[in-house]
């Protein structure tokens, strides 16, 4: 038997996340640290050097052409791309988890290490052609978020927001599996490019199609299947709750994409009513549901549900939407980590973990923190809608795709539904600059670098890629245009 | 004679509905959590047969086999890390009782 011969460095970037996840482990147990401060800086900047290495190894190969790695994983721009999206959002809570984490933790190496684990599994998830790889990559990372989310041990919200994502995940994951059975039953094969080659569909595809975007939906938190995400994104740690409501998104949509455009015989115009409506229902319930919240954490996780609907009004376009899509997840993970790390320094600390904030403990935010408050209200307004914001050519990209895909009547009930959140998000902004202060406002009374930094750098995303909304654009579609 | 592949199929899908059944009716998280193990099963018996009658040549039916079950039990030993986590402060893992986190 001669092992297959493996084309290794296309995947550069995965193997020194796996790399530094395994190393973190070490060191922890070779350095033992008194200090749960001096660790969790330790590994917070080992992890966020690595974090910067493969997204420079990402960027290096953009443009260098499609490689394929033993005929699971395709290395094409698309996928470069969404390592792009990932990584950012790893990067951006990385920095905020700096002096997040040491509060309510002494293992800090584990968390680092889970949440490059996480990331790998993502980037697989967006390359892999092939259905055991996909299967993997999805459980690689859901299994580091459900632990991920229960890591606050001492908080009952964290562990039981965990308990439940892993239970309805892990009833998701059976879904997901029972299609990807089907698929192969009425093929007989588990590569993509094989599945699309065949010329007939039959039955048992629409149903394995059917129950994978049952998975699918589960994953990405649309309406009827989001019951975990509320929970799950208000108990786990905020640096937590940013990454996941950001990477695993990019990911599951990239999958999607992947395998809607391989699945042979089953027009847009059956999976495509599936999809819209779903879109419709995530939209609508997570706004309305946004509306009555208390907890700002809880609010900005309704939001996330929502902004997965907007997402999912671009994939009825198919592969013509894909670059509105990514720039949407670009768009996505700086104002929505930004805010969250926002939220992060509104929690009032208690001996165990950080309580959560409410949205009046912003009262008089832009009084007494006048950074801040601008930070967050550029976050609110772009996530929002508002031009010239980055927020707002997301939704213009993806309801244009989809207007110009036939199913105009979709992008109307988006731009509907931006107008109802536009009042749960100018809430905040009217209580950070309106409201006077009261016992109930809280901020942080120093504001830690990573968390400054964080916040900086998502500011300055949201700004520059409004700004620059064309040109990036362009780049996005040239990267996606081998799909079509 | 053999048993055709439709017999495994149906009681595939027996064994999928049953955990389904499983899931949706048990309140005991560990029940739940069993009816999900099932659920993977009823994949698992799908798989074999079709490796087995259609494409017995290629092992990658197999191999998936071999890959769902590391993934349950990788699945299994952090659900049940979450459960005892949750019973010592709670005494109790009745996912009905769970309401720490409401509007």
């Amino acid at each position: 038997m001669t092992l297959p011969n493996l084309d290794l460095p296309p995947l550069l970037p995965e193997i020194i996340l796996i790399g530094m996840a395994l190393l973190l482990l070490v060191v922890d147990m070779a350095a033992r640290f008194r200090d749960a401060r001096a660790e969790g800086s330790l590994m917070a900047g080992l992890t966020f050097a690595s974090v910067l290495i493969a997204a420079g190894a990402t960027a290096a190969g953009i443009g260098g052409g499609d490689a394929s790695v033993a005929g699971v994983v395709l290395v094409d721009d698309l996928s470069r791309y969404l390592n792009l999206v990932v990584l950012l959002a790893a990067g951006l809570s990385v920095l905020l988890a700096w002096a997040y984490v040491p509060q309510f933790s002494r293992e800090s190496s584990s968390f680092y290490a889970l949440v490059l684990l996480a990331t790998a599994g993502m980037m697989f998830m967006g390359k892999s052609v092939e259905l055991i790889t996909l299967f993997v990559s999805l459980e690689i990372l859901s299994v580091s978020l459900y632990i991920l989310t229960g890591f606050n041990r001492h908080q009952l919200a964290s562990a039981e927001g965990a308990l439940k994502y892993f239970l309805l995940g892990a009833f998701s994951s059976g879904f997901f599996l029972y299609g990807l059975a089907l698929f192969y039953v009425q093929t007989g094969s588990t590569q993509l490019a094989e599945i699309a080659a065949q010329d007939s569909g039959g039955v048992l595809l629409l149903i394995g199609l059917g129950l994978l975007l049952v998975g699918f939906f589960f994953k990405l938190a649309g309406v009827p299947f989001h019951m975990w995400a509320p929970d799950a994104y208000q108990g786990a740690p905020t640096p937590v709750t940013g990454f996941m409501s950001v990477a695993t998104k990019a990911a599951a949509f990239i999958a999607l994409f992947r395998v809607l455009a391989a699945v042979p015989g089953v027009p847009v115009e059956v999976w495509g009513w599936a999809v819209a409506i779903v879109a419709v229902l995530t939209m609508t319930w997570g706004n309305f549901a946004a509306l009555r919240q208390k907890s700002l954490k809880r609010m900005l996780a309704y939001s996330s549900i929502a902004h997965a609907g907007y997402m999912m009004t671009g994939l009825v376009a198919g592969t013509d939407a894909l670059n509105a899509i990514l720039y949407y997840l670009f768009a996505y993970a700086f104002m929505n980590i930004g805010a969250f790390a926002v939220a992060a320094m509104l929690e009032r600390p208690t001996p165990n973990a950080p309580q959560d904030a409410t949205i009046d403990a912003a009262r008089g935010l832009f009084d007494r923190r006048p950074a801040l408050a601008t930070a967050m209200a550029i976050f609110m307004l772009s996530l929002t809608g508002i031009p010239p914001l980055v927020g707002f050519f997301g939704k213009l990209y993806v309801f244009g795709a989809a207007v110009s895909a036939g199913w105009a009547w979709l992008a109307v009930v988006g731009m509907l539904n931006s107008v109802v959140s536009a009042y749960y998000y100018l809430r905040v902004v009217v209580v950070m600059f309106m409201a006077p202060e009261d016992e109930t406002s809280y901020v942080r009374s120093r504001i830690p670098a990573g968390a400054g930094t964080a916040i900086a750098v998502a500011v300055t995303g949201v700004l520059l890629m409004g700004l620059l909304a064309t040109p990036v654009f362009v780049e996005l579609g040239r990267a996606v245009i081998a799909l079509r | 004679m053999t048993v055709p592949l439709s017999w495994y199929l149906i009681f595939a899908t027996a064994l999928f509905s049953i955990g389904f059944f499983g899931v949706l009716a048990r309140r005991n998280a560990i029940a739940v959590l069993m009816g999900v193990e099932l659920m993977l099963n009823a994949v698992n018996v799908n798989l074999v047969a079709f490796w087995r009658y259609l494409t017995p040549t290629d092992l990658s039916g197999q191999i998936f086999v071999v890959f769902v079950f590391a993934v349950a039990a990788a699945e299994a030993a952090v659900g049940l890390a979450l459960m005892i986590s949750i019973y010592r402060t709670r005494k109790s893992i009745n996912v009905d009782e769970l309401n720490e986190l409401k509007l």
